[in-house]
């Protein structure tokens, strides 16, 4: 029998948690260069259904955040993402993209206003430095710094997210999704997340973060939950992850992500990436992302080829695997924009199987919006 | 009496006259994590040793299972179509993979006993 995939064996960083996760029964795995818990003991399965009914715990220290502070803030935002930052209310959040010059997404972020002349940037994992450089890059000759942050982050997801955030002591009431505060210093807390489900994720000093952590794992309706049901709970929910699904090979209209980009903003122009995602606005895009749903039982992966009736290739999979709250096989990807939706299938060893378009999300958003 | 014999690659063969059942080890479906689709060989095709006869697909990934001595199929376990988390719960039972006749059963002098094998695993 052969072993999923292994990863290449680059030295990989550890989480500051570690030993909690290996207390826990973790198996671990590299992702975006770090050592990441990819299953407990409770299987991806149970831990996907478990977030979704009860409340997950994860560690996502792997990404980054990212204080902008000075009175240039919001030019530097401005001017970094196709973003209007003025129009950020205090505590509020938003999603955004980091474009190159041809509007290739660079990193998907999320900016929350934490003051007058402050914002707080998070970044994934594997783009991370890369984003710094750019966000630096983009900033020059502006009164801004921009300060990488050592915390521990951890989210906290599922239908039961808030109550047991509210038994161990975090002050989330009056919280609605897609905001974010500072509840202590060095403290960040988001009602936010990558499930689909209410949740929040909590950026903290590592000793703060053991101690919540620990309150939190005493709870029984909270549990820990491994980076492969992050995968399935996030491609039900129809997020993209960047590298897979967003790349900077793909331009927001394609990746159907224009709805991040304030028409206002579109129109204004003025960050990096504007006169191309111009373009990209004013011609019909070749080819556009899609949730596709394969008949039958059996996943359709990232890399399968989408063909059209001809048996021509129309598009590939960059996300795919089987939804443990859907259950069936869920998957995204690309496909010609000029082919119907009735029109795809592939081949895995022979077998023959039907991709239908399938709306996103798979499985209904659950976000407290107040 | 059945002898049951394993391979390097986390396969076991349990071996009743010239016919066995062939399935994967506890240790390879926890490594796997949980199926959610076997795709069985026909029955009546002819395996060489080391053919992937079976492709078991967890939420993550798929995995080949390689057929440990020569033979022809002679059944497979069609539970699993319906329920392929048997390999999980009963991976050396009911979540058996196919039935074989033997070719050539000196092939099973080059596997591992269950002691051997535990020791591979470590």
């Amino acid at each position: 029998m052969t072993g999923p995939d292994e990863l290449k064996s680059l030295p990989l960083r550890d989480l500051p948690l570690r030993d909690m996760h290996e207390t826990a029964g973790a198996r671990f795995g590299g992702f975006a260069g770090w050592s990441m818990p990819i299953t407990y003991p409770l299987g991806v399965m149970k831990e996907h259904l478990h977030c979704r009914e009860q409340a997950g715990l994860f560690d996502i220290s792997h990404m980054k955040l990212f204080r902008l502070a000075g009175p240039q803030a919001e030019a530097a935002l401005a001017r970094a993402c196709p973003i209007a930052p003025a129009a950020i209310a205090q505590n509020r959040s938003k999603y955004t993209l980091l474009l190159d010059d041809r509007a290739g997404i660079l990193d998907d972020l999320i900016v929350t206003r934490l003051g007058p002349d402050a914002f707080m940037v998070v970044a994934n994992a594997g783009n991370a430095e890369a984003d710094e450089a750019e966000l630096r890059a983009r900033a020059q000759g502006l009164d801004v710094a921009i300060e990488p942050l050592d915390r521990v982050f951890l989210a906290l997801q599922g239908l039961g997210a808030e109550a047991a955030a509210i038994r161990a002591g975090l002050p989330v009431e009056g919280l609605v999704f897609m905001q974010g505060i500072e509840p202590r210093e060095h403290w960040f807390l988001s009602r936010s997340g990558y499930t689909g489900e209410d949740g929040f994720e909590i950026g903290l000093p590592e000793a703060d973060a053991r101690a919540l952590a620990g309150t939190l794992l005493a709870d029984p309706t909270v549990a820990w939950i491994g980076l492969a049901a992050r995968d399935s709970l996030r491609l039900e929910a129809g997020l993209c992850l960047h590298g897979q699904d967003i790349t900077s090979e793909a331009n927001p209209v394609e990746a159907g992500l224009m709805w991040a980009i304030p028409k206002a903003v579109r129109e204004r122009g003025g960050f990096v990436g504007a006169e191309a995602l111009a373009a990209a606005m004013a011609a019909a895009p070749a080819r556009r992302r899609v949730g596709l749903k394969p008949e039958g039982r059996q996943p359709v992966r990232a890399g399968a080829v989408i063909l059209d009736d001809d048996g021509a290739a129309a598009g590939i999979v960059t996300s795919g695997g089987f939804g443990p709250s859907a259950n069936h096989p869920v998957a995204m990807g690309y496909v010609r924009a000029d082919r119907a939706d009735d029109a795809f299938h592939t081949e895995i060893r022979g077998n023959r199987i039907a991709l239908a378009v399938h709306p996103l999300p798979f499985t209904p958003h659950r976000y407290r919006r107040g | 009496m059945a002898a049951t014999y394993f391979t390097e690659d986390h396969e076991w063969i349990r071996v009743e006259g010239d016919t066995a059942i062939v399935g994967i080890t506890d240790y390879a479906q926890e490594q796997l994590g949980d199926l959610v689709f076997v795709e069985l060989p026909e029955v009546g095709r002819t395996l060489a040793r080391g053919d992937a006869a079976v492709v078991v697909e967890s939420v993550k990934a798929a995995s080949d299972v390689y057929a440990p001595c020569d033979g022809e199929i002679l059944a497979v376990n069609e539970a699993l179509s319906g329920d392929p988390a048997l390999v999980n719960s009963a991976a050396t039972g009911d979540g058996w993979l196919w039935k074989m006749k033997l070719a050539d059963a000196s092939q099973l002098d080059g596997l591992m006993d269950a002691a051997a094998y535990e020791k591979h695993i470590g």
